[in-house]
């Protein structure tokens, strides 16, 4: 199997991703969508890794997923903290940044 | 053998993708998201990355996917409102995503890189071992491996505060003070909603 058919695998889900974040509203949703889209990212790392026979881009990919845990973890906090001051937990409604 | 399962993961990787961007439910969306998860990690299993195959199963589809779907449980998976945009931005962002496909195809494609449309570069058998790649993370990304535990140290400092309970958190409510001149029972702090500003002021002194 040729490398490019896995970096435009990579190129697809990257685009689903991308149309999740403009189309939907719920953070949540979002949220799941940007993992999508480092996903497809890792994905293409790797891939280009595998072609050059050499590692450093695993090492990226492992890194990547580092960085994808934290911004889930502040991520996840923000909605919870969203959640406790019963705002509504649509984008569109959260147009203020004050309270 | 390499293509058939290819093309099975490819397959169940997109349809998980477009799972989680389609299900109304959040909660479907992060089911739809593991298996997704799922899938990829058999593709990087065909490209000869076992660690980060492993990596991506029991940290992504394990941890990260139970966080989520703690918080789906604890905000409440079915909003009432519909959870989408307006036709118009719908369709002008399902056009952007179609370009930017049709883009990195055509640049993926019309590329000069002549290894790409092989099979990858020879290996030996220690590529993608778990061995490999500590030994790397010690010693050439021994200043991006601290700088990720750091970064990881941060983050769930930085969520613990963020999503921490406090007091004078919820709506302050109608509460003037020309209420307090009037005299009004109603506006008293002793009936303030819980969680709020009036009610982190404490009971009324007397």
């Amino acid at each position: 199997m040729s490398i490019v058919w896995y970096q435009i695998v990579a190129a697809l889900i990257f685009c689903i991703g991308a149309s999740g974040v403009l189309v939907r509203r719920n953070p949540l949703v979002i949220l799941l969508c940007i993992e999508l889209m480092l996903n497809a990212a890792n994905l293409s790392l790797v891939g280009f890794s595998r072609m050059h026979g050499n590692m450093d881009g695993q090492i990226f990919a492992l890194i990547v997923m580092v960085v994808a845990a934290c911004e889930v973890a502040v991520g996840l906090g923000l909605i919870v903290a969203i959640f406790r001051r019963r705002l509504p937990i649509d984008v569109d409604e959260l147009r203020e940044l004050q309270g | 053998m390499a293509e058939v399962l290819f093309f099975i993961a490819a397959i169940g990787a997109i349809a998980g993708a477009i799972g989680t961007v389609g299900l109304r439910n959040p909660f479907f969306a992060v089911l739809a998201l593991v298996c997704h998860l799922l899938a990829l990690a058999a593709l990087f299993l065909l490209l000869r990355a076992e660690f980060v195959a492993a990596a991506q199963v029991v940290v992504y589809a394990g941890a990260v996917m139970v966080l989520y779907v703690f918080v789906v449980a604890y905000v409440g998976g079915a909003q009432p409102l519909g959870s989408r945009s307006g036709p118009g931005l719908r369709l002008v962002s399902i056009l952007f995503a179609g370009a930017l496909f049709v883009e990195l195809t055509i640049a993926l494609v019309g590329t000069g890189l002549s290894a790409l449309d092989t099979d990858g570069a020879g290996f030996d058998a220690s590529f993608g071992t778990p061995a490999l790649i500590g030994e790397l993370f010690l010693t050439r990304f021994l200043v991006a491996f601290e700088i990720a535990s750091l970064l990881l140290l941060i983050a769930a400092v930085g969520s613990v505060i963020l999503a921490r309970r406090r007091a004078g958190l919820g709506p302050a409510g109608e509460y003037s003070v020309s209420d307090i001149l009037r005299g009004d029972r109603r506006a008293t702090v002793t009936d303030a909603p819980p969680e709020s500003m009036l009610e982190a002021g404490g009971p009324p002194k007397r």
